[in-house]
């Protein structure tokens, strides 16, 4: 894969194009929370609020909301991303969880162990749940997230064991539970950003659809890989080439020490 | 001198903790996934005859510690995770041998759970839990319809109400005032409200006038009405972080789940060098390979 991308990436590796279309998912998002699972969302979103999206909330990991130290963003000659960042507010667990999430004023992307063709999402377990083959997370605050505002999903390895038929366990519901419910309607999933593609729910009945693939990925590598039919556009775009800046501040900015590569080995 | 409540003392010692705690108990732990864990009082349970634990929290390395320990019928959780390190081994092992039973939450709902508690209500009602696995795995639970005329469907969220909580600060005074200098409160006063009886161990015991000294009036986030015993446990939060006085014990916690996933020969000679002896023996033997 490494070898067919050289040379259509414009210098750009797997895991900036990745990074780039993670960020993508907050775009127009305003100021509402950022939340990041894992380390390719979490630089996707100190990126966005760097460059397109300078409004989004974002956090340290632990309960600080942070902005970027510096004002100039790329382009006024500065990069902001290696500036650091400063503190302009608090966000402890219990005011994440109530009443940021319930109050829709955040947008996650989380990972996801399974997912189906309407984004059910499984992180707690795979196998019969009473006495699972494998125990995992558990199901953290999928349920309530995917109720109440925006998620998105990052699958740094496109598989069948991923995008399965149905899932063990679903943590986040997807758009067939979500339409039955007769709740309100804050359910939203805006993407799944993978190694292999980006996929949005814009199919049938809100069905998983193929929205780009990766330069050098095939619609059949994708459609390979993947466990379902996958609704598809006759012509399928190519993700968008990260910027010259976005590379920068990458590069320079948030992720000198390349730890965006592991995800990758 | 002439001040007779500040002679009420509340400090008491990690074993007293655990000669009122009995088998069977439900008992809610502060902190965060591997963050401000009362790892030393839970280090004492490992150490005690107590059995049937069912366990209310936020799971970290608790979890695990006290499930190779055999202290642990059912968890009640949203996670169990060593935050640097995603999935607790000892949690995996338990579940995939179908060893311990689990009351498995959202997140949110966990939350919900202990204000109810803490709220001497039945339950509070959320959206999060519809439509997710979590109403199947737990058939228990139920749904309430909003008596306005929006006439919603909620998830009513039963309260998680514990015989005993543990959790740990950084200060603390001897009449069971608390303080928090970290990051995050988590949620350690409502399992304190939640509890029928509370137990918060410290970095340090201090002056209540010298509460004050280290952080904002905001930081004391124990009062003396959640009728906490005070228990001094320098260090007692480690492996898990605790700051600003110490970080997550990085190297550590990867030897933890090293020997936990190893299998039972790796485990037992992890036990062995680190768990069998006192609270101070655990700190001695992690000073001397940590060295």
């Amino acid at each position: 894969m490494t070898d067919r991308l050289a040379g259509t990436t414009g210098g750009a590796s797997l895991a900036e194009i990745c990074i780039v279309a993670c960020a993508e998912a907050w775009r127009g998002d305003g100021a509402i929370l950022a939340s990041a699972i894992g380390l390719v969302p979490s630089l996707a979103a100190r990126l966005a609020q760097l460059t397109f999206a300078p409004d989004l909330l974002v956090t340290d990991g632990e309960a600080g909301l942070v902005v970027p130290a510096a004002a100039g963003l790329a382009g006024d000659g500065g990069l902001a991303g290696d500036g650091g960042t400063v503190q302009e507010g608090w966000l402890p667990y219990r005011a994440v969880l109530s009443p940021q999430v319930a109050s829709g004023r955040r947008h996650v992307m989380m990972g996801a162990a399974q997912i189906d063709r309407f984004g059910n999402q499984n992180i707690s377990c795979i196998g019969d749940w009473a006495r699972p083959k494998a125990q995992l997370l558990g199901v953290r605050g999928a349920p309530g997230n995917t109720v109440n505002h925006p998620v998105s999903y990052w699958v740094p390895k496109h598989s069948r064991r991923v995008f399965v038929d149905e899932v063990d366990m679903v943590s986040g519901i997807g758009y067939d539970r979500a339409a039955k419910l007769g709740s309100p309607g804050f359910h939203e999933l805006r993407r799944v950003v993978t190694n292999l593609a980006v996929l949005d729910f814009g199919g049938p009945d809100h069905s998983m659809r193929l929205a780009s693939v990766h330069p050098g990925v095939s619609v059949s590598d994708v459609a390979e890989a993947t466990g379902f039919l996958l609704a598809a556009p006759y012509e399928v775009p190519v993700t968008r080439l990260p910027t010259s800046d976005e590379l920068a501040l990458i590069r320079e900015g948030l992720d000198p020490g390349r730890r965006r590569d592991l995800e990758f080995a | 001198m002439t001040d007779s409540v500040a002679s009420t003392s509340s400090v008491i010692t990690a074993a007293e903790v655990v000669s009122q705690l009995r088998s069977g108990m439900t008992i809610g732990i502060g902190g965060w996934g591997s963050r401000r864990k009362p790892m030393a009082l839970v280090r004492a349970i490992c150490r005690s005859t107590l059995t049937g634990l069912t366990i209310v929290t936020y799971g970290g390395p608790d979890v695990g510690l006290l499930i190779a320990a055999g202290k642990v019928r059912r968890v009640v959780c949203g996670f169990v995770s060593l935050d640097s390190i995603a999935l607790e081994p000892h949690f995996r092992q338990a579940r995939q041998r179908g060893e311990i039973e689990l009351t498995e939450l959202d997140e949110g709902m966990f939350y919900f759970g202990l204000l109810a508690a803490a709220h001497r209500l039945p339950f509070m009602p959320t959206r999060a839990g519809l439509g997710s696995g979590v109403l199947r795995v737990n058939p228990e639970l139920r749904t309430v319809r909003s008596p306005y005329a929006d006439g919603e469907e909620l998830v009513a969220v039963p309260a998680l109400v514990l015989d005993a909580a543990l959790i740990h600060m950084n200060r603390a005074d001897a009449r069971g005032n608390g303080q928090y200098l970290g990051p995050d409160p988590y949620f350690d006063d409502l399992f304190c409200l939640a509890a029928k009886r509370a137990y918060m161990s410290c970095e340090r015991v201090v002056p209540t006038a010298e509460l004050l000294d280290a952080g904002p009036q905001q930081s004391l986030l124990i009062n003396r009405s959640m009728r906490c015993a005070v228990i001094e446990t320098p260090h007692g939060a480690h492996f898990t972080s605790c700051v600003p006085d110490y970080g997550r014990d990085e190297e550590f916690q990867a030897r933890y789940a090293a020997a936990a996933a190893g299998g039972p020969e790796k485990w037992q000679e992890f036990a062995a060098r680190f768990l069998v002896g006192t609270e101070a023996e655990y700190q001695a033997a992690v000073a001397a390979v940590m060295a």
